[in-house]
């Protein structure tokens, strides 16, 4: 049953997928990005990976379309005449689909027991997370813990590219100095959406504290939780405008976040050093291991969660900066 | 009693399921903006209030019911709003709502 549901998925997925390639009209094609990332949230879900489908689902489907579509606001939306090669595209293609093609012949059946994955590492962390971590979600304790390294790679990753756009976009003209007019309002005259947005924000900040600080016990995390705060704050700025959100949030408020973020992070590393430990060990960060560990993935779960809402929010200010 | 939620909550599911069915094919026969979102909030609102209390008799007095009921609460708010606020969009932008016999039968979308 969960087979054909996911040959149902990946078969809109197609579709969709040629349909954003056939498309002229890019705002179109933004719509359907959306719609791929929520299929392939859903698929992820199939797939048991809860924690990966609600990352796919707040960052593909919510926030990078918000970010397209304020980056079509300073562009046109068609897409502009075509006059490349069209052989030579299609041979490049082609021969890029082969290889792929080609590489999944080796690949493992799915759900083989004896594929590298199951035999690897996996055992291993399945069987000494109790021990070690004591936590439900085993997903969180390879993220923080075991896999620590890669997961301050991937924070620094995000903060780099934050640096990046703000640097190719500019931090933006400082609100204050624009005549009153040319400030966006957002849809400060339109009453209903902002009744139910206001309604609604306070329970979307909930929800997003709640995966935050529940990823020890179910799907969620910093990654997550970042980019559901980072959604309401933008739903926030859509509704009553940019002014009022940066008043709540300010740019240079935004920038400390993003740099806080990996020096959390790090400073939780180096604090393993400090105490005795090897870094990013959080055994010795208190009298227990296991409490320790605990009190690490908190910490350095909090350092994504704060990173990632800096750097979307600092995104997405900087794209509507640049539409004025 | 089982058998009873269970053919009561298939026939939800199966009524939510006609009213999806029947909102994508509203939404692909309609002729302007106006009438396919009033034939796509078929899906919205009946749709999901089916298949969701359809979904809450399978699962009974359970924390999935809850939060079964916290989803609905969330549609029930969200869609109409985000229905309102596309078609105060449209009519900004100038799509006008289709007449009959009108020349410029597909509005301007």
């Amino acid at each position: 049953m969960i087979a054909i549901f996911g040959i149902f998925l990946l078969t809109l997925l197609v579709i969709t997928a040629i349909a954003i390639v056939r498309t002229d009209n890019l705002f179109v094609a933004v719509m359907l990005m959306s719609i791929a990332s929520l299929l392939i949230a859903g698929n992820f879900f199939l797939l048991d990976a809860a924690d990966v489908a609600l990352t796919e689902a707040a960052v593909g489907a919510g926030i990078s379309t918000v970010l397209f579509l304020s980056a079509l606001a300073l562009t046109s939306e068609r897409e502009r005449a075509k006059s490349s090669n069209k052989i030579l595209s299609f041979t490049v293609v082609a021969a890029a689909a082969l290889i792929v093609i080609y590489a999944t012949f080796d690949k493992p059946r799915f759900g083989d027991p004896e594929a590298p994955v199951q035999t690897h590492v996996a055992p291993w962390y399945l069987e000494k997370t109790p021990e070690y971590i004591d936590i439900p979600n085993v997903v969180t304790a390879v993220l923080g813990s075991f896999r620590g390294y890669d997961t301050l790679g991937e924070v620094f990753v995000v903060f780099t590219a934050g640096i990046g756009v703000l640097f190719l976009l500019g931090s933006g003209v400082p609100l204050g100095s624009l005549p009153r007019e040319k400030i966006n309002e957002g849809l400060r005259h339109h009453l209903i959406p902002r009744v139910v947005g206001r309604v609604l924000i306070p329970f979307i900040l909930l929800f997003g504290l709640y995966v935050q600080f529940h990823g020890e016990y179910g799907p969620g995390g910093g990654f997550q939780a970042g980019a559901i705060i980072a959604a309401a704050i933008i739903l926030f700025a859509l509704l009553e405008g940019e002014q009022r959100a940066l008043s709540v949030l300010s740019a240079r408020v935004l920038l400390g976040l993003m740099a806080f973020g990996p020096l959390l992070y790090g400073a939780v590393g180096v604090a393993g050093i400090v105490l005795g430990g090897n870094f990013l060990d959080y055994s010795v960060l208190a009298s227990d291991s296991v409490k320790g560990q605990q009190l690490g993935i908190l910490l350095i779960e909090a350092g994504v969660g704060i990173t990632v809402t800096g750097v979307l929010l600092s995104i997405f200010h900087a794209f509507a900066a640049r539409g004025r | 009693m089982t058998t009873l939620l269970d053919i009561l909550s298939w026939v939800l599911l199966a009524l939510g399921g006609l009213s999806v069915l029947i909102g994508g094919i509203g939404a692909l026969r309609m002729p302007d903006l106006y009438t396919r979102m009033h034939a796509a909030s078929v899906t919205d609102s009946m749709g999901t209030i089916l298949v969701l209390v359809g979904i809450m008799l399978q699962a009974g007095w359970s924390l999935a019911t809850i939060k079964l009921i916290a989803i609905l609460l969330f549609l029930l708010l969200t869609s109409p709003t985000s229905s309102n606020a596309l078609a105060s969009a449209a009519l900004l932008a100038g799509t006008r709502p289709f007449e009959e016999a009108g020349q410029d039968d597909e509005g301007q979308e």
